[in-house]
């Protein structure tokens, strides 16, 4: 696959370097560790630190939501890897203002163990920390076995929520605890139809037909629930909706905000057509959209394909929803 | 036998070199399972270590030092989920050794019992996961009874690896339980987990390495 890069080994620290380069006025690398990154700008003290990280290659996830009203810092890892503890450990260093720190990240393994690991270090120097995990993949694992179910485009609603709240100065726990409720409310459905490829291997990371698509495929190419062929938009956000809805019911005259991710190569044309579908069947139910988001949010380099994500909305998470935010990647007034 | 500190570091470099060579290989094998990038995150990790071995760690004498610097550094290169497992790994092993200069048939029984257990510890996983486990944990069942019967490190070893070699097959029959493979169900079955392959790598390695001495 034909990437525009130098030399594979360094794509991240490029990109890094681009990026900080990019926007001086929102984000700046920390001296002690060029994978951690915080805002430029300055926070107030007793702020609780919004914490978030992950694999590279999910841009504008997750260095483009630190900024005003989502995150203090971000860790980077590797691409589609978790970042190692002490990127996580000098972020969270960097951003308590003496409230602790909120980690937000996936449930993946990997992140799991690097996370905790960064967490009981902070501990040790007297920061506390709290983690919420976003788990929000309705095809990752069957709803008896939510606990192991994996995050992927849900995961914004957690950082936009959380971010919110901090910046209106809850505490460490209330934030921890809208976090929670958040991605606690939230679920998603992806489909893929073309691969992506990593930069090391130039190989796509998995097969599909010239006429197939894959249900519930995951955000690193980890195959989905099954295979099919290709069918009408409609026909496809029908079938992620009624996965959705079956996982969460949603009674008549209930509000929920609406997300139509791209996984990076598919055309907004699209996504706004999935959208209208899934707009279709939510009216028809009584269900009432309060915010929409339809763009590339959380991708997977050059993956086609889009996911999407309902989190079901009550008064509380609405106005964290509504609260403005100002990132390089994300913007609302 | 006897292993020194020199040679010990010279152990980790072949390492380094075999992951070099099966990089691909494992790449293939993980983009049935996963997202295709286990061999590009080993060779990254086993790089950096490489770099310590050569600069850093170039004259040092302590074999715990030794260990531990390259758990902490293929942690920092990699993260990932086989960072902090490895990593945990080699800081246990690192520290049933620390301070040696040598290493006896006594203390590498020790410091593979001890690294073994680290990563258990660290993942959670159980034989029959389909992980790194299911050939780091016959490995370490087979090590421990054939150490004391033997009071041979090379003899029990030997069966150790055999033990981890089998467990690494009978991934291929496995379903995933455990890590990103897991969402593939039955759909898992056929492939062998690319995680119990770079585990074998490291443990054949040292077979080698000892019988070349």
């Amino acid at each position: 696959m034909k990437k525009l890069i130098n030399d594979p080994t360094y794509v991240v620290e490029e990109m890094l370097d681009g990026y900080v380069k990019a926007h001086p006025n929102y984000i700046k690398v920390l001296p002690e560790n060029d994978r951690a990154l915080v805002t430029a700008r300055t926070t107030r003290e007793g702020k609780v630190g919004v914490l978030i990280g992950g694999g590279s290659g999910h841009e504008p996830g997750f260095l483009g939501y630190v900024g005003d009203g989502m995150a203090d810092g971000v860790a980077v890892g590797n691409i589609f890897a978790s970042p190692p503890p002490a990127p996580i450990l000098e972020v969270t260093k960097a951003i308590d203002k003496g409230a602790g720190v909120v980690y937000l990240y996936g449930n993946y393994a990997g992140d799991v163990m690097n996370f905790g690991m960064a967490a009981e270090l902070a501990e040790m120097e007297g920061i506390n920390v709290e983690m919420v995990l976003g788990n929000d993949d309705v095809a990752s694992a069957p709803k008896e076995e939510k606990h192991r179910r994996r995050g992927i485009a849900g995961e914004l609603f957690v950082f936009k929520t959380a971010g919110a709240a901090a910046d209106l100065g809850y505490n460490l726990e209330d934030v921890a605890r809208i976090a929670r409720k958040a991605n606690e409310n939230t679920r998603s459905m992806g489909v893929g139809l073309t691969p992506c490829s990593l930069p090391q291997t130039g190989k796509p990371s998995f097969e599909l037909g010239e006429d197939e698509m894959e249900i519930g495929l995951g955000h690193h190419g980890e195959p989905g629930i099954r295979k099919a062929k290709l069918q009408k938009a409609d026909i496809v956000a029908d079938e992620l909706v009624a996965a959705i809805l079956e996982d969460m019911p949603l009674n008549e005259g209930e509000e929920v905000a609406v997300l139509v991710n791209g996984l990076g190569s598919t055309p907004r044309m699209e996504l706004y057509i999935m959208f209208r579908k899934a707009e279709q069947i939510l009216r028809e139910k009584g269900i009432k959209i309060y915010r929409s988001y339809v763009g590339d949010y959380i991708t997977s380099l050059e993956m086609g394909g889009c996911s999407i994500t309902i989190i079901k909305l009550d008064g509380e998470l609405k106005t964290m929803l509504d609260y403005p935010a100002d990132c390089p990647m994300f913007v609302q007034k | 036998m006897k292993i020194t500190a020199a040679e010990f570091i010279e152990y980790f470099k072949s390492v380094a070199e075999m992951i070099e060579r099966e990089k691909d290989y494992l790449c293939e094998l993980d983009r049935k399972l996963g997202d295709g990038d286990h061999g590009v995150t080993m060779s990254i990790g086993w790089q950096a270590v490489n770099q310590k071995l050569n600069n850093e760690l170039a004259d040092e004498k302590d074999c715990g030092k030794i260990s531990s610097t390259i758990g902490m550094t293929f942690l920092n290169a990699v993260g990932s989920s086989v960072g902090p497992l490895y990593a945990t790994g080699f800081l246990r092993g690192g520290k049933a050794v620390a301070q040696k200069s040598e290493l006896t048939d006594q203390d590498l029984v020790e410091f593979w019992i001890a690294f073994i257990n680290g990563v258990k510890d660290r993942g959670q996983a159980k034989a029959g996961d389909k992980t790194m486990i299911d050939t780091l944990e016959p490995a370490l069942i087979a090590l421990q009874d054939n150490a004391e019967a033997s009071q041979n490190f090379t003899n029990a070893f030997n069966e150790a690896v055999i033990e981890a070699e089998r467990g690494m097959k009978s991934t291929i029959e496995l379903v995933s339980k455990i890590g990103r493979s897991s969402r593939l169900g039955d759909r898992s079955i056929g492939v062998q987990d690319p995680g119990a392959t770079s585990a074998y790598f490291i443990l054949s390695a040292f077979l080698k390495f000892v019988k070349e001495l």
